[in-house]
């Protein structure tokens, strides 16, 4: 299974919307009906195809959110500001609803329940998506592995997966971080990560964690230097950058 | 600063023209021999074009359009690449 993710050609399966799921205000799940879907890895992604009544199209990455179950697939989409694809699919796709899924796609950033090693997870904004499919993953295939997220996002209102993330898991601690609003009665400062959070809210590069960073560009790029200022060695840290305005998508 | 992405992005094209998954690839710089995985390097476009660079002296690694039914690649900034095959 996991030798067939990352070889050969992929084609183009037709997808039909089974459910939505809204997560916050911008941010919704869909969850698609893949026959002959393949199966993925935590971290993978899908590309998906949409085709309008002219025959114009448009293709966009997703990460994938959920744990491989059959034909079933689901992505989480972060409405980009004047975006082409991602307002369709926040506000308007609905069940019954087809479009077109390449995949799974991607073996680097991946996280395998085979992998023995500590993980630390560092989310910016929308990058909590295929990091929420490794903790799902984690928690599906009963592995004792001990996680570490934190998740930086702009306020409590942008955070995706709040309610699933405030459940406690055994050996998963989450901390959060907010750049711009904080919850009442807050009781750390607000603002973009640092050296300070890395002390408090990572492993310590002696445990040798896999490191995983997905977000911004930006984000990841400060995340990423203060890992290996924090004595973590680059070549354990995996990233994807969604682009500058948090959206591999638009 | 912050204007580009990673290999990540363009892994599905990529996978269409080499049948493998190539984010797990690792490439050589021809220009500084830096020698690491092509998630390492920086990706721009995708106008005109996907572009990537090394991170280490910022030469392009590697060029690529897509058209209708056909790509194309420029990989010269590549002394090599080595890649997971089963």
């Amino acid at each position: 299974m996991a030798r067939a993710a990352v070889l050969g050609r992929l084609t183009w399966r037709v997808a039909t919307v089974v459910a939505t799921r809204r997560e916050t205000a911008t941010a919704r799940t869909v969850v698609l009906d893949v026959p002959g879907w393949p199966g993925h890895l935590a971290g993978q992604h899908a590309d998906l195809r949409l085709t309008a009544e002219d025959g114009y199209t448009a293709v966009r990455s997703y990460s994938m959110s959920s744990v491989a179950e059959g034909d079933r697939i689901e992505v989480t989409v972060d409405e980009v500001e004047n975006g082409e694809v991602s307002p369709y699919l926040t506000q308007v796709v609905d069940i019954g609803d087809q479009m077109e899924v390449r995949g799974p796609i991607g073996g680097w950033f991946v996280w395998r329940p085979e992998q023995t090693e500590p993980v630390q997870l560092i989310a910016g904004g929308s990058g909590i998506v295929p990091l929420m499919a490794m903790i799902r993953a984690r928690t599906s295939a009963e592995r004792a592995v001990p996680f570490r997220l934190l998740y930086s996002t702009r306020g409590p209102e942008s955070l995706i997966y709040r309610d699933e993330l405030r459940k406690p898991v055994g050996g998963l601690d989450v901390t959060y971080a907010y750049t711009r609003r904080a919850p009442e009665e807050w009781p750390g400062t607000v603002g973009r990560i640092n050296a300070g959070t890395i002390a408090a809210a990572t492993w310590p590069a002696a445990f040798e964690p896999t490191c995983y960073v997905c977000g911004p560009t930006g984000f990841v790029e400060l995340a990423t230097r203060l890992l290996v200022e924090a004595g973590h060695d680059q070549a354990s840290i995996r990233a994807e950058r969604f682009g500058p305005s948090g959206g591999r998508s638009s | 600063m912050t204007d580009f992405v990673d290999v990540n992005t363009v892994a599905g094209e990529l996978r269409d023209v080499f049948a493998v998954d190539m984010t797990t690839a690792t490439g050589r710089c021809a220009h500084c021999g830096r020698t690491a995985p092509l998630a390492d390097a920086k990706l721009y476009g995708p106008t005109p074009g996907f572009v990537l660079r090394c991170r280490g002296c910022d030469t392009v690694l590697m060029r690529m359009v897509s058209a209708p039914g056909r790509t194309w690649l420029d990989l010269s900034g590549l002394s090599f690449v080595e890649v997971v095959t089963g």
